[in-house]
């Protein structure tokens, strides 16, 4: 592949790395705040659930964050509306706001937390993105985070000028040129220097152009990275320093965690560089039982009857509007191929996938529903709120995970029981920060800012503690 | 009771340190002073172009506005945002969340990028003529306010009984096609507060047709470059009739005319060209708005000074209350969005109607 891109003026190299560990403390947890997504485990028909677009919600939940010392807050992102059947899914709370302007938003109204924006490759141009993102960078006083999404079908391309462009097999090598462009243009404005010129040529993109703002706090947004393929690790050891992960039991978690640190070493990167934040729900009560009540309540009410048979359709490919939701599953075949669903992510083998749950519903008796609800369960931490901290503890000192990035099933409000009951006892336990101890969230990471000069050199290498 | 004129400020031009411009403090002080004096709204000039050499860089225009907006309570916030490079699904969310962060008080002041440096900056295209690239100004705009009109006010039902968050058949397709872009929708982002934030042009009586079509289709406000008070009432008049042809209810455009300024006593620092142009104090730049409001016919001015930081407190603390000696302008906000300012009614989406036969 012929690609290569020259910024006219001396090169810089990437600065010192940050050591977050000191004098045997104790391995530091990171948290961050995912506010509630357009699915099902969002909660809407709860009489506490508030406004998903409104900016008071975000507001609301960001402040949350920071009064709990989070890490940064995180937006995700979808780009069309999904469909089933070849209607909009109606079921789940749908409608949010571009990610970047309510962050910039949020930046008014917080003073350290970190703000992450998932935006997508394939639909956007890096010098327009490079340039937004080091807008926020700037507005933020340094507190800028990008979710690198390689979404790329024709569904969602329907909506952008050049429609489905994108092979499904090019996604990670947009992605990858994508973030080379954009770090060459983050770089090329020294602070008290002149611009230069950036000359990019490769297969994605050809490019001549001239920063329009100088290096930002933290000069690279943070780089989070979502994807689970093989491709999508390695673009993580290579490129990130944050993964969110799907992996967020004890057992796939380690597995994860060791698979993708392992990959660092061959991009010459030490395994506190990359930073592994699996995605989670939780659900608190002030006894075990209590717990285990509500989450079993809050299960039902992710799970109506119609999201059941939706969930069911999704891997059948066929409409089963005629099913009872309080009955066996179907006895006909899933379609392979089927486009019935859109905007999901992909249903895989659908035959053994199929075959599997039969045995299940079989064996313990389940209706389409109570499979649904043991099905689409997403990891959870369900307990009280000494148990939950100690799970959450344990989890990131054995390496299942450097922290997560909490999912609360409401809005706006889903995180102030989190906030209030959990925090204090991670503090407690020394393996949760007590107050920020840095501006940027480079700073809470502790991950170097590249290049080793600029504004926050001094706190950005400094270590932790 | 004379007619009360409408005022606004372009803040983007120049006079800013350039450190400072790099920091949301100094727009939120700029904002802010804007607000104490009631202004209808600011403009914020924004492009992918490098900037000047001289300059300390230029943020993305949303961003600043976006960042200023929860400190801010009533004044209306309009970047200008380009159509040639930028995709218009994109356009039309961001601005949509400026209006939901702000409460309704976004604008977009449209503009296109002619220039070749955006365009090998992009890297997408070859630059094109610019007639064409107003022709898909005028697509981008359609698209935009299709995608805020795709969702009904009253989509989200939350009808726990139907298991439905939303009326599906309040979502629409807009299904726009044209020669630059094919746009499926609906929005990703519900209908915003101000149902569709207003939309500005900029341009003088010499513009091409593609910013008059862009003017009398869609444009809610016309910033109006006019040198002389015969050639503004001429050019108003034409606006007007041209919207009235387009199918416009009458008193949806408001015509505000451009007035370069400069109240600090400095020469030279004004554009050239078709601009009405002052130098002087802010007295007599009361007496002048009086004068041109009254001979030219139009709604109000948009002040372009030649310093911001310098000129705009003189605006605040000596002109508006010059102005309001005279009963020509507001003594406080008596609405909440950038449309209760101008007087423009919230406009009733596109497929409202439709629906309503239909059902
Ligand atoms: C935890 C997680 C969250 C994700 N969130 C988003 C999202 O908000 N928006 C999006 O377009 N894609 C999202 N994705 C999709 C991925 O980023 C990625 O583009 C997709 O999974 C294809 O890459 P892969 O084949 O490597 O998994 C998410 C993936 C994961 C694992």
């Amino acid at each position: 592949m012929t690609r290569t891109t020259t910024t006219t003026g001396t090169r810089t190299t990437t600065g010192t790395r940050v050591t977050t560990t000191t004098g045997g403390r104790r391995k530091q947890i990171h948290l961050a705040a995912h506010f509630p997504g357009v699915n099902n485990t969002t909660v809407w028909q709860d009489p506490d659930s508030g406004s998903q677009i409104d900016f008071s919600s975000f507001r609301h939940l960001a402040r949350t964050a920071e009064r709990g010392r989070f890490d940064f807050f995180f937006l995700a992102e979808g780009l069309r509306l999904r469909e089933r059947k070849g209607l909009i899914h109606d079921l789940d709370v749908v409608g949010r706001p571009e990610s970047l302007t309510v962050l910039n938003a949020l930046a008014a109204v917080t003073e350290h937390l970190g703000l992450a924006a998932t935006v997508n490759a394939t639909f956007n141009e890096p010098y327009e993105l490079a340039r937004r993102f080091a807008s926020l960078d700037h507005l933020s006083g340094g507190r800028a985070a990008w979710n690198v999404v390689t979404t790329s079908d024709t569904f969602t391309g329907a909506n952008f000028r050049r429609g489905g462009y994108l092979d499904r097999a090019d996604r990670y090598l947009r992605a990858e040129e994508f973030v080379e462009v954009a770090r060459a243009l983050w770089d090329s404005w020294p602070a008290d220097g002149a611009p230069r010129t950036v000359r990019h040529t490769g297969p994605q993109f050809g490019i001549t152009a001239r920063a329009t703002v100088p290096h930002s706090p933290q000069r690279h947004p943070v780089l989070i990275q979502a994807g689970d393929s093989d491709e999508g690790r390695e673009f993580a050891a290579r490129t990130a320093d944050v993964v969110f992960s799907r992996h967020g039991t004890l057992e796939a978690g380690r597995a994860f965690h060791a698979d993708v640190k392992r990959r660092l070493a061959r991009y010459g990167r030490q395994p506190d560089e990359l930073k592994i934040m699996p995605g989670v729900t939780f659900v608190l009560g002030d006894s075990e039982a209590e717990a285990q009540e509500r989450a079993a309540h809050l299960r039902r009410q992710q799970v109506s009857p119609q999201t059941a048979i939706a969930f069911v359709e999704n891997v059948w490919g066929r409409d089963l509007s005629a099913y009872d939701p309080d009955g066996p599953l179907p006895d006909l075949d899933p379609v392979p191929d089927s486009d019935v669903v859109q905007g999901w992510a992909h249903a895989g083998d659908r035959f053994g996938i199929a075959a599997k749950w039969r045995a299940l519903a079989e064996e313990k008796h389940l209706s389409i529903r109570e499979l649904a609800i043991e099905q689409t369960a997403r990891q959870s931490f369900i307990g009280t709120p000494a148990t939950v901290a100690a799970t959450i503890d344990e989890y990131v000192q054995t390496d299942a995970a450097d922290g997560f990035i909490l999912v609360p099933h409401l809005t706006p409000g889903g995180l102030d029981e989190f906030v209030d009951r959990v925090i204090p006892l991670l503090q407690e336990r020394g393996t949760f920060r007590t107050e920020y101890e840095g501006p940027t969230l480079r700073d809470h990471l502790g991950l170097a800012r590249p290049g080793g000069e600029g504004r926050h050199e001094r706190a950005a290498s400094t270590p932790a503690g | 009771m004379p007619r009360e004129l409408h005022l606004s400020v372009e803040l983007g031009r120049a006079g800013h340190p350039s450190a400072a411009a790099l920091t949301a403090a100094h727009w939120t002080d700029l904002i802010g002073l804007a607000e104490q004096g009631a202004l209808d709204f600011v403009t914020l000039e924004d492009s992918l172009a490098p900037p000047p050499d001289d300059s300390g860089g230029r943020l993305d225009a949303v961003a600043v506005l976006a960042r200023v907006a929860p400190l801010t309570s009533r004044i209306g916030l309009v970047p200008t945002v380009t159509t040639t490079h930028t995709e218009p699904f994109h356009t039309s969310t961001a601005l949509a969340t400026l209006d939901f962060v702000s409460e309704g008080r976004a604008g977009w002041l449209v503009d296109v990028s002619a220039g070749e440096a955006e365009a090998r900056a992009v890297g997408r295209r070859e630059p094109a003529p610019t007639p064409e690239l107003w022709a898909e100004a005028v697509d981008a705009a359609e698209v935009a306010v299709r995608l805020w009109d795709s969702w009904e006010d009253d989509a989200e039902i939350r009808d726990a009984a139907t298991g439905r968050f939303i009326d599906r058949d309040r979502l629409h397709y807009i299904d726009f096609e044209g020669p630059h872009f094919s746009v499926r929708g609906p929005s990703i982002v519900p209908r915003p507060p101000q149902g569709r934030p207003p939309i500005a042009v900029a341009l003088d009586v010499h513009d091409s047709d593609g910013r008059w079509a862009l003017a009398a289709g869609h444009a809610d406000v016309v910033l109006l470059d006019a040198g002389e008070p015969a050639t503004a009432r001429l050019a108003r008049t034409a606006l007007q009739r041209r919207a009235a042809e387009a199918g416009r209810p009458p008193g949806t455009l408001r015509v505000l005319l451009r007035v370069a300024v400069d109240l600090g006593g400095r020469t030279g620092s004004l554009p050239p060209a078709d601009t009405a142009r002052f130098t002087g104090t802010a007295a007599d730049l009361a007496d002048l708005l009086a004068d041109r409001h009254t001979a030219t016919g139009v709604d109000g001015f948009h002040l372009r000074p030649a310093s911001t930081p310098a000129d705009l407190p003189t605006v605040v603390h000596d002109l508006v209350p010059a102005l309001r000696e005279r009963g020509l302008f507001r003594t406080a906000y008596t609405g909440t969005t950038l449309r209760d300012h101008l007087g423009l009614p919230r406009p009733a989406g596109r497929y409202a109607r439709q629906t309503e036969a239909a059902r």
